[in-house]
């Protein structure tokens, strides 16, 4: 479905990311971890086109998405939900949900599009007209997801979905990372909360300093003994 | 000052010296409005240089020249303590303003607009007090015929002889400036104020002192340009018009450079005459079309100024330390951190 | 109170809605673009030019002469922002300034060249309402209607289509409007249109009230840009808000001196307050 061949990525003379290769397949559920600084950001960044890849391929269902602006990549079926939700605060709930619907063949479905969001999270109908700025995080992590699923994508990628979210909420995120797969959604999930996004996730790449370090099956993944210690604290 | 460097000042000298004698009246004429608009552009470049673009330096100019002329037409009091007191109220007037706008950290676009604004004031202050001031109509001084005591000479030697003197004066503090602490501590400023502050600069009184060196400048030349053309309209020595004027000359002849600014003065000055008289009056507005077009093709290609561009390409590699400031020819100004955000 | 004062608040109000329409497309400029343009009133001018040229010489009728003149401006504004905003879109903020300043330049003086420094007025007299003993100019009030429905009008197109809300998205978080599939590039070319055509609508309710000439925009542009920043450049309803402020302190200010001294009162008052408040009357 996805396909990145040694695509490498750099901050003007600073490289972030080294030679990075991966693959998901459709339907899959993928999972990137690594610590503060890794990479992984960039890594997605990189995939939505927000920065150029430098060197390397990348392609969507065989057909090449290197070099192409942000705004052209979502138009291909990648949807991001950046790191920090990024909503636009001083717009409502359901005019950040109309941008994620900008592209025109999902401006064309628009209320069939919102419907099926809002069936997915009913607690975003009950806020449609608040300010996306005065929500609650978990709330807003939701918007954020929902605005990304409004252009329809065929794969999502999540930059720490997680984060800064109280226990609770988090089991919350991570049960609606299901839910999307089971919508037939790819997923490519950036994630510190590692024990968890374990459980979600088909199979997962250890990134560190930029490269590549270990990859292997979920279930492989959490009986390695360099992730157990590092990443889970086990 | 190295061998070459004397010989060089000498030659300066000699022909500074020969110039009233040899050129024809028109052009000397010419040559002292550009002595004079040098010094003025080089006053601005004392702040521009480090990133505190003011529009405001209409105003001072316009207190320079208005104040002792209004005092010796009404008052007779002779332009040598006129000057010095309109000096003084640039002074206080930059104070006044400057001192909360830095407190404030008023920087970037809003302290353009805010000492744009100071200009407007100055100038519909003249225009406004026009039982005094003559308003848009102008303010001519009272002619006595050669007078050191009014400070007016009908012989163009002698205002020759103050405005390269002033002239050469404005480049001394300008290198008084970039030589002293100055201008380390200002650099660092407009880098980013904090970390300036956190490395021990004083940063309010840098600013401050800059400032009020620059206005006060500019007031003294103001003041000479009223004594020299014995005529003042608040239109050509106050508000947005002439506060551009010194804005864009001394950006076009580059504001990191010691003369800059002058060859801001002599190529802007010296194309509005040559197209003017190229021209003739019926192509009013022709020569600041041309001006026009060429400052905003200046600030997209040329950013750091001719003499910058001149210097990137005759001296490709300087010494380090000088290599800052042809090394970012981005920006006219660097960004004040403040404003990055 | 004084019939006369009443009569000055008055012709302030309606003076603000004009003032409003100008703030309003600077700030949307600013606050999608992030540059201000210094020249903006001087475009204005343009729009005068043209509605004086095509009316008054040529004879077109008045309202084509608007309509023309107002889509040649959303032209201009884009023409503007391909050739000098684009350029020096990753430049200081400074050299921003310096760019369109420099167009002001140009512009003043171009209008010079072609058509000298005239005043001429496109010569359509309105006639003027008795109200209580007060005299209200029709063309004023007919400026501040349009400007209203003006306003009201980007309020509406902001709000309720697609390009108005990623108008609005974009001036809040410009870095990841790609990932909603919009192109930061062609919303600038829309809002420097949309800014253009609100310096042409101005345009068309000036010349109803103003002689043309090619200074004319040193007389608007620096209030303009004072409103904006006392309204928080970028914040439309500030702008909105301190366009009526600025226009009763030159209302007023007019009543009681000279013209020229109620601007100085306003320019005064404006850097009283950025000193007391940088960010604008509105900032939190
Ligand atoms: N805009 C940027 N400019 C320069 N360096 C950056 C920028 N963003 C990230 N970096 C650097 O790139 C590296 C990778 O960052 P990032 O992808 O954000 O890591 P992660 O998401 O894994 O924490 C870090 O060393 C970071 O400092
Ligand atoms: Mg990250």
């Amino acid at each position: 479905m996805l396909a990145l061949s040694s695509v490498s990525a750099a901050y003007g003379s600073f490289q972030a990311l080294f030679s990075v290769s991966l693959e998901i397949k459709r339907g899959e559920a993928v999972g990137v971890i690594g610590p503060n600084g890794a990479g992984k950001t960039t890594l997605m960044r990189v995939i939505s086109g927000l920065i150029a890849a430098h060197e390397g391929t990348m392609t969507l269902e065989g057909r090449a998405i290197t070099g192409l602006p942000a705004h052209q990549v979502v138009e291909q079926g990648i949807a991001h939900v950046p790191e920090n939700r990024r909503l636009f605060p001083a717009l409502s709930v359901e005019e950040n949900l109309r941008i994620g619907a900008f592209i025109p063949s999902a401006r064309a479905r628009f209320s069939e599009r919102l419907d099926w969001v809002y069936q997915l999270f009913p607690r975003l109908k009950e806020r449609r007209a608040q300010l996306a700025g005065t929500m609650s995080g978990g709330e807003q992590q939701m918007c954020a997801i929902a605005r990304a699923l409004m252009s329809k994508p065929k794969v999502l990628l999540m930059d720490e979905p997680s984060a800064g979210l109280a226990p609770l909420v988090v089991a919350q995120v991570f049960e609606l990372v299901r839910k999307i797969r089971a919508e037939g959604l790819t997923v490519l999930i950036v994630e510190q909360n590692v024990q968890q996004v374990l459980e979600v996730v088909d199979r997962a790449y250890l990134l560190e300093v930029g490269a590549i370090r270990l990859a292997g099956s979920a279930a492989e993944l959490k009986q390695n003994s360099v992730i157990r210690e590092a990443y889970m604290g086990l | 000052m190295s061998g070459s460097r004397l010989v060089a000042a000498i030659v300066l000298l000699a022909v500074l010296s020969a110039i009233p004698a040899i050129l024809p009246p028109y052009f000397l004429h010419l040559v002292i409005q550009i002595l004079i608009w040098s010094f003025i552009y080089t006053a601005w470049a004392l702040m521009g240089r480090f990133g505190f673009v003011s529009f405001g330096h209409g105003a001072f100019l316009g207190v320079g020249a208005y104040v002792p002329a209004l005092l010796w037409n009404f008052y007779g009091l002779t332009p040598w303590l006129g000057i010095p007191l309109s000096i003084i109220a640039a002074v206080l007037l930059a104070a006044v303003v400057g001192y909360p706008c830095f407190r404030r950290r008023v920087v970037g676009h809003y302290f353009a607009l805010v000492t744009l604004a100071l200009s407007q004031v100055v100038l519909l202050s003249l225009v406004a007090a026009r039982d005094v001031t003559g308003g848009s109509l102008g303010f001519t001084q009272k002619a006595v015929g050669h007078s050191w005591y009014a400070l007016q000479f009908p012989e163009k030697g002698y205002f020759y002889a103050i405005a390269v003197l002033l002239w050469l004066a404005g480049l001394a503090i300008w290198r008084w400036i970039d030589r002293g602490i100055g201008r380390e501590a200002l650099e660092a400023i407009s880098e980013d104020e904090d970390a300036a502050a956190s490395i021990g600069i004083d940063v309010m009184r840098a600013k401050m002192r800059v400032t009020i060196i620059s206005a006060g400048l500019t007031a003294l030349g103001g003041a000479i340009y009223g004594q020299y053309v014995m005529y003042l309209n608040p239109e050509t020595v106050a508000g947005i018009a002439v506060s551009l004027q010194i804005v864009f000359a001394a950006i076009a002849g580059g504001v990191y450079s010691l003369l800059g600014p002058s060859v801001g003065a002599l190529l802007t000055l010296s194309l509005t005459e040559g197209l003017r008289v190229w021209f003739g009056t019926n192509f009013i507005g022709a020569a600041n079309t041309i001006y026009g077009i060429l400052l905003v093709l200046c600030i997209i290609f040329m950013p750091q100024g001719i003499v910058g561009a001149l210097q990137r390409v005759t001296l490709p590699r300087r010494a380090p330390a000088k290599a800052n400031a042809t090394e970012t020819p981005q920006s006219v100004t660097r960004r004040p951190s403040s404003a990055a955000q | 109170m004084d019939i006369y004062l009443l009569e000055a608040i008055i012709n302030g109000i309606l003076l603000g809605g004009v003032l409003a329409l100008l703030a309003l497309g600077l700030n949307l400029i600013f606050g999608v673009v992030d540059v201000v343009w210094i020249c903006y009133a001087d475009i204005v001018m343009c729009g005068m030019y043209a509605i004086y040229f095509l009316y008054a010489q040529y004879g077109v009728p008045l309202p084509l002469a608007c309509a023309i003149a107002i889509s040649g401006l959303a032209g201009l504004g884009v023409l503007v922002h391909v050739l000098i905003i684009a350029p020096v879109l990753r430049s200081p903020p400074l050299n921003q300034l310096l760019a369109t300043g420099g167009l002001l330049f140009f512009l003043q003086s171009f209008a010079t060249l072609l058509f000298g420094t005239d005043f001429r007025n496109i010569g359509v007299r309105l006639p003027v309402l008795e109200v209580a003993t007060m005299y209200l100019s029709f063309a004023r009030l007919i400026a501040f209607a349009i400007s209203l429905v003006g306003a009201v009008a980007l309020y509406f197109f902001l709000k309720r289509t697609y390009l108005g809300t990623a108008i609005r998205a974009i001036a809040q978080d410009r870095e990841i409007v790609g990932l909603m599939g919009i192109d930061d590039r062609r919303i600038y070319l829309a809002v420097s249109a949309i800014g253009g055509a609100l310096a042409g609508l101005a345009a068309c309710l000036l010349a109803l009230q103003y002689d043309v000439h090619p200074f004319i925009g040193n007389t608007f542009g620096p209030v303009i840009f004072m409103i904006c920043v006392l309204g928080g450049l970028g914040n439309m309803i500030g702008g909105f808000i301190a366009s009526f402020v600025i226009s009763q302190i030159i209302a007023i200010g007019g009543y009681y001196g000279s013209t020229e001294l109620s601007y100085v009162f306003a320019f005064t008052f404006f850097i009283v307050l950025m000193l007391i408040r940088p960010r604008g009357l509105f900032a939190p």
